[in-house]
């Protein structure tokens, strides 16, 4: 399938020269056309802030939601339509910060939908301030005398919660991350990807040429193997890129939830059975 | 004491069981509840309970009338005592008329023979008897059908079939229980016999008995609702755990969220692809939900909304009732757009404009409270049944085709709502200000036109205001007003009134504030509204559409709903 298919055409694009969401929505467009996902059956799910903004540049299906709340509405969607591709987007402020206990609770619940969070250590459209992922010691407008508190590592916790599927890319490799979405797309049930992404307005510290140097790519990496995946997500002085971690074959929210073991149609297409009802409320006239 | 005693109405007796949480005080409700019903009486219960799992002191109160009773009564005419500090607990219900049913020995200081009629009861001591004294409660239960002299063959196939699935042993021993209950009666010596006359009514039986709660969710189901998410919280949780049991067979997903902002946005979400849901909470759970609320009023999202209120500010009371977050909801949420807010008090209502909520969410795309309390859900009571002839799932999404625009400007302000994966259209919301297609824009004319567009569909929902009751004579000159959980207890005191001057108004639709109102305001010489405020709320409200002020304030904000003498006193110094 053509990327083409995506395109919205003339619009006017809110995000900053060279700034790292531009390769990921060619990315995301890239991995979704070679997965033959049509826009029809696919939702771009996005809380606020300027990664959030994505699905404004995306021809498809749009639930721009609230600040953080990406996931909960992404979760209904898939399961009241479990026939659609959903992929919840949005940067580290949102999905970490203000949507951290969502983020959390998600990957317990375990639904069929891809995580896409583009990680640049900073808050963007409020100019400036430390995000939850932002290296200690870095200094911003509020954090005078540089960041203090322990980076959030949303690997670590995803791994921790034994998530789905684990992983993290980098946006200046267009390669390798777009070939990790596709496995995240394609995985059943929870998958993250943590994508780094340089801000090149108000993240100095972490550029382009930082990710370069403070990144590498997992090899011989048994990504079945939970320890071995929580040991590389805690290592600190250089960062794994890659699937750190897929958990075995986990039952999705849409399985567990029950309705759709013997009948497949979505909810839309679901009637109410009143007789049924009839036959519940005659049931109030005992009720043990 | 005398050995023939009668209580203040012969046909219409109040029980009161008083005791500790974890008594089994809630399994006395409902065996005696279920066993007046089927033996032909009109039953009514209600409960105030203290937020603990053991201990405290909790009541419920049973009504067991000729006629239908829908009301709670602050009288006690047999009050089961079942621990030390029961009586104490509500003292100020007991009349001269009351009888007690208590043990001694567990009573202890309490059992005060010169001060109340007391009936020392063996209640413990024959449970002991039977094997475990746990089943002092069934014993207690099988004492008042006793006292009613209920068939007891109903009393033992009801005990029988609510114990069914558990070992054969605890049958034997309930039956047993409830059967020793029922003979102390007859047996113990110093028994009063009690003189009422309640007539069995003649098709009891067949009548259906439940709580507000369940009224709520079935009206949910009767609404086509197929999906709710919602944090646990007193008293709005019986909702969730009803429509959870019954999920499989009505096709629902009923999700618990990690909290009341998931649940909102996951009621949303699952509008947004094609389901019709709603939420249920309390009035903190609903204060993190506004947001929420608010994403619904401008991604012009349907949504049902169950607010059951209990008393505030903060955590308040968590078990009790109050009719404080009128306001709440009916200014929650930042920024401008329309919402319907309902407050049924009969159990007919809340079924009925629980279901009419989802046609009337998915009609005009708006949220819809349903606003009860802690009084409402909790209390139950037996009405033939609901009519579903009139039951209408209506459905609005239309299906997509290409080039479609969720947010087309129209002549009334509704855009024909598609979901994505039906049809060839791609159908995007947003929660910034948004075009035509949905996606974000700063065109300033163009938010004036979508502002504008949102707030058109008020106009439309005037057309479909649900009138308020009146109930009266047409020449009144007294109106009483009243809205929500009130209603059957205001029409019991306006009947005990009996007087051919007062009329009451009820209104089960609160916003937006039915046209009828300043008529039948103005008409009136006196006015007096009846609210479990302590603000007045309505009476703001209706001053601020109608400009008429209401002087006359019966409010009450303990925790507790009204009692109908309570009610009836206070207006009668009113109106005299």
């Amino acid at each position: 399938m053509d990327t083409q298919i995506f395109d919205m055409g003339d619009i006017d694009i809110a995000w900053c020269s060279g700034c790292g969401n531009f390769p990921i929505l060619e990315i995301l467009k890239e991995a979704l056309a070679d997965l033959e996902i049509e826009p029809t059956n696919l939702v771009l799910v996005s809380g606020i802030g300027q990664a959030a903004k994505i699905p404004h540049y995306f021809k498809t299906n749009v639930f721009n939601g609230l600040h953080g709340r990406a996931l909960p509405a992404a979760t209904a969607i898939k399961a009241a339509n479990p026939t659609l591709t959903v992929i919840a987007q949005s940067g580290d402020g949102d999905m970490y910060g203000e949507g951290g206990n969502h983020f959390i609770h998600t990957i317990r619940r375990n639904p069929n939908i891809t995580n896409i969070v583009h990680n640049n250590m900073v808050y963007g459209l409020t100019k400036g301030q430390a995000s939850p992922t932002s290296q200690i010691g870095f200094k911003t407008p509020v954090q005078i005398n540089g960041v203090f508190l322990e980076p959030f590592n949303p690997i670590a916790v995803a791994i921790a919660l034994d998530a789905s599927f684990v992983a993290r890319a980098f946006a200046g490799d267009v390669e390798q991350t777009k070939n990790v979405v596709k496995k995240a797309v394609t995985h059943k049930g929870y998958a993250l990807v943590d994508i780094f992404q340089p801000c090149v307005s108000f993240n100095k510290l972490n550029t382009y040429q930082w990710f370069k140097e403070h990144t590498y790519y997992l090899k011989d990496h048994d990504f079945l193997d939970r320890h071995q995946a929580f040991e590389k997500a805690t290592q600190s002085d250089r960062l794994a890129l890659g699937v750190f971690y897929t958990s075995s074959e986990k039952a999705t929210f849409e399985e567990n939830i029950g309705i759709y073991q013997e009948n497949d149609k979505s909810l839309y297409e679901r009637e109410p059975d009143i007789e049924k009802l009839r036959n519940l409320i005659e049931k109030f006239k005992i009720m043990l | 004491m005398d050995k023939n005693l009668s209580f203040q109405k012969k046909d219409d007796v109040s029980i009161v069981l008083c005791g500790r949480a974890g008594q089994g005080i809630q399994t006395v409700e409902h065996l005696l509840t279920r066993i007046f019903k089927l033996a032909g009486y009109n039953v009514f219960a209600t409960k105030e309970f203290m937020s603990r799992i053991r201990g405290g002191m909790n009541s419920t109160e049973i009504r067991v009338s000729s006629g239908p009773v829908r009301a709670s009564v602050g009288r006690i005419d047999i009050l089961i005592a079942l621990n030390k500090g029961a009586i104490q607990h509500v003292k100020t219900r007991i009349c001269p008329g009351t009888i007690i049913l208590a043990e001694k020995e567990t009573i202890g200081e309490d059992f005060d023979r010169t001060k109340y009629k007391l009936v020392d009861v063996p209640f413990t001591k024959a449970a002991s008897e039977i094997g475990n004294k746990i089943y002092s409660n069934v014993v207690a239960a099988g004492t008042v059908a006793g006292l009613f002299r209920i068939d007891l063959q109903i009393v033992s196939n009801f005990v029988k079939q609510y114990f069914s699935t558990k070992s054969e042993d605890v049958v034997k021993n309930n039956l047993a229980s409830a059967k020793t209950g029922y003979e102390l009666v007859e047996n113990l010596q110093d028994f009063p016999a009690i003189e009422f006359n309640i007539d069995k009514a003649v098709d009891t039986e067949q009548q259906i008995l439940l709580s507000g709660a369940e009224a709520v969710a079935l009206g949910a189901i009767a609404g086509g609702c197929n999906f709710i998410s919602a944090y646990p919280m007193s008293p709005s949780t019986a909702v969730l755990v009803f429509l959870a049991k019954h999920a499989k067979e009505f096709s629902i997903i009923a999700e618990q969220a990690e909290d009341e902002i998931a649940a909102i946005n996951m009621a949303i979400g699952a509008w947004y692809a094609g389901a019709r849901a709603m939420v249920t909470t309390s009035g903190g759970g609903f204060a993190l939900m506004t947001e929420g609320l608010s994403l619904a009023g401008m991604l012009e999202s349907p949504i049902v909304i169950h607010l059951a209120q209990r008393p505030g500010p903060a955590t308040g009371l968590p078990t009790r009732t109050e009719q404080a977050d009128l306001e709440l909801a009916l200014y929650a949420g930042h920024g401008e757009f329309p919402r319907i807010i309902f407050a049924p008090g009969a159990l007919e209502d809340t079924f009925h404009l629980t279901q009419k909520a989802f046609n009337l969410a998915d009609k005009y795309q708006i949220p819809v409270f349903i606003l009860t309390d802690q009084y409402l859900v909790d209390s139950y009571y037996n009405i033939p049944g609901f009519d579903l002839s009139g039951i209408r799932v209506e459905k609005y999404i239309v299906k997509t085709s290409k080039g479609y625009e969720r947010y087309i400007l129209t002549e009334n302000g509704i855009s024909p709502r598609g979901i994505p994966g039906f049809g060839t259209g791609l159908v995007a919301v947003d929660s910034d200000e948004h075009n035509q297609a949905g996606h974000i824009t700063e065109d300033l004319d163009l938010r004036t036109k979508m502002v504008d567009k949102r707030l058109s569909k008020l106009e439309l929902l005037k057309g479909e205001i649900i009138p308020p009751e009146f109930v009266g004579p047409d020449d009144y000159k007294n109106l009483i007003v009243c809205w929500g959980s009130t209603y059957s207890i205001v029409d019991e005191a306006v009947k005990s009134l009996d007087r051919d001057d007062v009329a009451f108004l009820h209104f089960k639709q609160i916003y937006p504030l039915p046209n009828e109102t300043t008529g039948y305001l103005q008409k009136a010489h006196k006015i007096m509204i009846v609210e479990n405020n302590a603000t007045s709320q309505f009476a703001k409200l209706i001053k601020l559409h109608t400009g008429i002020g209401i002087e006359n304030k019966i409010l009450k904000y303990n925790g507790l709903s009204f009692y109908v003498e309570e009610l009836t006193e206070r207006l009668n110094t009113l109106l005299n």
